[in-house]
């Protein structure tokens, strides 16, 4: 599962950075049907979490509610250089991570 | 093949830490909010039956939504002390959409795509020292994003 983050490289401290990332997934209802008849099984990204240098500062539970290819967007605080860790996990037990790196001057 | 007890706990063991992060992940999983399905269920589920309505709860998003698939949403709590921020699509099958938390310095924001199956109610309800405070924005739905 590929993501794309939208982080600013450099921050000064204390300001507030505005995280973004997109995630490539198909958060499949349950509804949809194959060709053949059969329902397409759900399967959506259940758990979002995001650790900043190792501290937790945002996660996200969702449903299949959420739209195709989840976007989220939220703010938090730069306080140190260092590293955003995301990761997930969908209704099919797979995982998913990435990370990105922030300079704070 | 005799089974070695000692390596036998071991392996558990190894693959215990291994799996942990995930399995973090998966443990605060709502299962009741997100099988809820009417609004007033999955407020129950979330410990927020009776929630106050709140002006310092801001939603930003269409009032038309011409697709039913992305609709795009942002949420502001001004409420002090937001932990949590969850969102309910009143009329879709399953009316709980996600629940955000905000640790650690994060802002009580989040912008979010949802999906909304036909017209109605968005109820964003945010939770602050114990309390649940709600805010509701009627979206319309021109072309439903259910699938199927």
């Amino acid at each position: 599962m590929a993501a794309r983050i939208q982080l600013p490289g450099r921050a000064r401290r204390g300001e507030v950075i505005r995280v973004g990332i997109l995630i490539q997934h198909p958060m499949e209802t349950g509804y949809r049907l194959e060709v053949d008849g059969r329902k397409v099984p759900k399967n959506v990204i259940r758990s979002f979490a995001c650790r900043y240098n190792g501290v937790e500062v945002f996660r996200a539970e969702m449903s299949p509610g959420i739209a195709a290819n989840p976007f989220l967007q939220f703010h938090t605080v730069a306080l140190d250089s260092g590293e955003l860790e995301f990761s997930w996990v969908d209704d099919a037990g797979q995982p998913g991570s990435a990370r990105e790196a922030i300079e704070v001057i | 093949m005799r089974i070695n007890p000692i390596r036998r706990s071991l392996v558990a063991v190894l693959a215990a830490a291994c799996l942990k992060p995930f399995a973090a992940l998966a443990a605060t999983w709502n299962k009741d909010g997100f099988g809820a399905k009417t609004a007033a269920d999955a407020l129950k589920a979330l410990g927020a039956g009776n929630p106050l309505p709140s002006k310092d709860l801001l939603i930003e998003a269409p009032q038309i939504a011409e697709n039913g698939a992305v609709v795009p949403i942002e949420i502001t709590s001004n409420v002090p002390g937001t932990t949590s921020i969850a969102v309910l699509i009143d009329k879709n099958p399953f009316p709980l959409v996600a629940k955000f938390d905000f640790t650690a310095g994060a802002l009580p924001f989040v912008k979010l795509n949802a999906k909304m199956g036909e017209t109605s109610d968005v109820r964003v309800i945010a939770e602050a020292g114990g309390k649940h405070y709600v805010a509701t924005q009627e979206i319309k739905v021109t072309v439903g994003g259910c699938g199927g």
